[in-house]
């Protein structure tokens, strides 16, 4: 794949992704899970990524950040951060730059912090790994970074436990958590999933407000359309480990270019308009084992053509983005694809 | 109840409550002194739901929607209060056959299509199963064409019946969990966010399948979910729920365009909705507070900005208004105006 989907300022990008594959290595052969992902995050630019369970999203935050559970592996492509490409650095490398230079944050935020520990010791080790700090400095920035993420009496908080906070405070803690060593990009996957929707609210606020005051770029994983909406700048559509939509947020959401993401769009209830039935994409995603010849939805696309069953589609420049999808190919059938047709 | 007289109810709910006692053994108690402690996961609500209609009940986790879901399928028996189906009060005593022919006409459809199903059974027998706890099948050959017929419905093919749950997907697993609540032919269905562990490509095929379920058998629903939008698209009506109590009801299209009670503006005002990308959301400072200490008077008052003394100390009595009913003294009072909304894309 040659085109690397561009982000939308002209800025040196902090991210760049270039044809990432992710592979699990099984008993019935190798799953190709991510397969030739490429896009860039410009600095304090929001990058959703969307998609339904088993689409990749989440494996590729993964790959970003260094956290692949074996036996997936990265097989191939590169990441780079600022210019510097990290996916193929030893395991303790890896450890400084995840923390100082790269952010995490998790769905669960009860799973993702220690319960033994007092939040102010979690945040206080996590300073002292990444910056040269005394105990005080340390303990005053932890105090600091819990005020920024709007806990109330942070002086006093610092010392609870994390079953002592409600899961929106929780999330909070794991947002300071993240913060600790002032990243450069910040990967969220589904940080508000687990929380009830007046919460989810303020979440995004401090998500949103976090990245303007720092500049820090943000790769937020989710498989809410509406969070995306709100909070990205450009987004990612995934479908069986590939990205066949990305562009501008308002565009992908109105002016969709994939039959899937028209699809996907339809199909969320909205509160604009009240119809009978509500769009629905027939069958499922297919499982990994069984991805189609050509491009993995024409199973369920009502656009299909031949060429759709045959040959499967790069990211094509479409409307004010990209995307995976013959029907955007303007110079028609190459030469190749009418060879293939031939065959078929 | 407004509706109570000019409708005929199908399932009514009256003074319905649940206590969980969440107290501290016995012993422990008498140690170190301490008292008794009760959860009320539902503090006093009424429902009338007609028959052919969807009620939807929405609320923050923790409000207590799931517990009454269980509550009316008998899965708890309530602390007060009266549950009554078809005209038949649901507590009271009866023999033993009357009591499952009772039990057949409603059944529950849960969230999780991976906990729900039994992992160990072929998808024929979970299917059967209500068949043939209620005797619904004159023969083998019948309840074979019972539960292909069922599959068939829920947009499956008989042949799956051979399979077991973890061949399917989640949302196949959903088409399962509704074939079975169909097997035993209810009336009625409590279904406990039967979409909200889906896909939202999935989620639309399924609320779909259900409101064609429920146009061509006539079945009343009972539908939980925390999703306000899902909420909108399947129901006749709709009550929220705050802390166990009901805050507001009303028609779904009242409810949604003009939204009563503070609670019922502030989730409005929470929802995400892709129609109004430029729009900010206003997060709502706050959170539930514990069931356990509820506050006193209205339990929304310390994050509500309509909140006075009288809020702070009055349970306020639910009202009838506009073909729904509110429990809200600002409203009562006319301190707080109605306003309508709308939710067309901006230009």
């Amino acid at each position: 794949m040659t085109t690397v989907a561009r982000s939308l300022s002209n800025k040196e990008p902090l991210l760049e992704v270039k044809n990432l594959r992710v592979e699990f290595p099984t008993r019935r052969g190798t799953l190709l899970a991510v397969d030739d992902v490429s896009f860039d995050i410009a600095p304090g630019e929001v990058l959703g990524v969307v998609g339904e369970s088993g689409a990749g999203k989440s494996l590729t935050g993964n790959a970003i950040i260094g956290l692949l559970e074996p036996p997936g592996r990265i097989a191939g492509g590169e990441i780079r951060l600022e210019g510097r490409r990290i996916d193929n650095l030893p395991y303790e490398q890896m450890r400084k730059i995840r923390g100082a230079r790269i952010g995490a944050i998790f769905q669960d935020p009860l799973t993702s912090l220690n319960p033994l520990y007092s939040v102010g010791r979690q945040l206080v080790e996590t300073i002292q790994t990444h910056l040269p700090m005394s105990a005080a400095d340390a303990r005053k920035r932890a105090i600091d970074l819990l005020k920024e993420v709007g806990i109330p009496g942070a002086e006093h908080r610092i010392d609870h436990y994390p079953h002592q906070f409600s899961g929106g405070m929780r999330q909070r803690v794991v947002i300071a958590l993240a913060l600790c060593a002032g990243p450069r990009l910040i990967v969220a996957d589904e940080p508000t999933t687990a929380l009830d929707v007046s919460i989810q609210a303020q979440i995004i606020a401090l998500l949103k407000r976090l990245c303007r005051d720092h500049g820090t770029a943000v790769m937020l994983v989710t498989h809410d359309m509406g969070v995306i909406a709100e909070t990205a700048d450009r987004v990612a559509v995934m479908y069986a480990g590939r990205i066949v939509e990305i562009g501008p947020v308002h565009n992908v959401i109105k002016h969709a270019n994939h039959p899937y993401t028209r699809g996907l769009m339809g199909s969320i209830p909205s509160l604009g308009h009240r119809s009978e039935r509500l769009i629905q994409i027939d069958g499922s995603m297919p499982r990994l084992t069984e991805i189609p010849r050509g491009c993995a939805f024409n199973p369920r696309c009502s656009e299909r053509g031949r060429r759709c069953l045959v040959e499967r589609p790069d990211l094509i420049p479409a409307g004010l983005g990209w995307a995976a999808c013959w029907l955007h190919d303007v110079a028609g059938v190459g030469p190749a694809a009418t060879k293939e047709l031939a065959d078929a | 109840m407004p509706d109570g007289s000019t409708l005929r109810s199908f399932v009514r709910i009256e003074g319905l409550k649940r206590h969980f006692d969440v107290s501290a053994p016995w012993l422990v108690r008498k140690l170190e002194g301490r008292s008794r402690q009760l959860v009320q996961a539902v503090d006093g609500i009424d429902i009338d739901i007609a028959k052919g209609e969807t009620f939807s009940l929405v609320g923050e986790s923790g409000c207590g929607k799931s517990t009454v879901a269980r509550l009316v399928v008998g899965l708890y028996p309530p602390t007060a209060g009266r549950i009554e189906f078809d005209g038949q009060d649901m507590a009271g005593r009866r023999v033993r056959s009357e009591s499952a022919a009772l039990r057949r006409r409603l059944q529950m459809i849960f969230q999780d299509p991976y906990a729900s199903l039994n992992p160990r059974w072929r998808v024929f027998d979970i299917i059967a199963e209500p068949i043939r706890a209620f005797g619904l099948a004159t023969s083998k050959a019948d309840l074979e064409k019972q539960v292909g017929d069922l599959l068939r419905q829920v947009r499956l093919t008989p042949a799956d019946g051979r399979k077991f749950p973890h061949e399917f997907s989640g949302g196949q697993r959903q088409r399962i969990s509704i074939a079975r609540a169909l097997a035993s032919r209810p009336e009625f269905l409590v279904c406990d966010e039967p979409t909200s562990a889906l896909d939202v490509s999935v989620q639309a095929q399924i609320l779909n399948l259900m409101m064609d379920l429920q146009r061509r058998f006539g079945l009343t629903y009972l539908f939980i979910s925390h999703n306000l939008a899902v909420v909108y698209h399947i129901s006749t009506r709709v009550g929220v729920m705050y802390l166990g109590r009901l805050v507001e009801q009303a028609p779904t299209d009242t409810l949604f365009r003009r939204p009563k009670h503070p609670y019922t503006r502030m989730l409005l005002d929470t929802i995400p909705d892709l129609e109004m990308t430029g729009r900010q959301r206003t997060p709502v400072a706050g959170e539930v507070p514990s069931p356990l200490d509820p506050p006193s008077g209205c339990s929304f008052h310390p994050r509500c900005p309509f909140a006075n003394d009288r809020c702070k100390a009055e349970r306020p009595r639910s009202l009838p208004i506009e073909g729904g009913a509110v429990a809200c003294h600002a409203i009562e009072e006319g301190r707080l105006a109605i306003e309508d909304r709308d939710y067309r894309p901006a230009p």
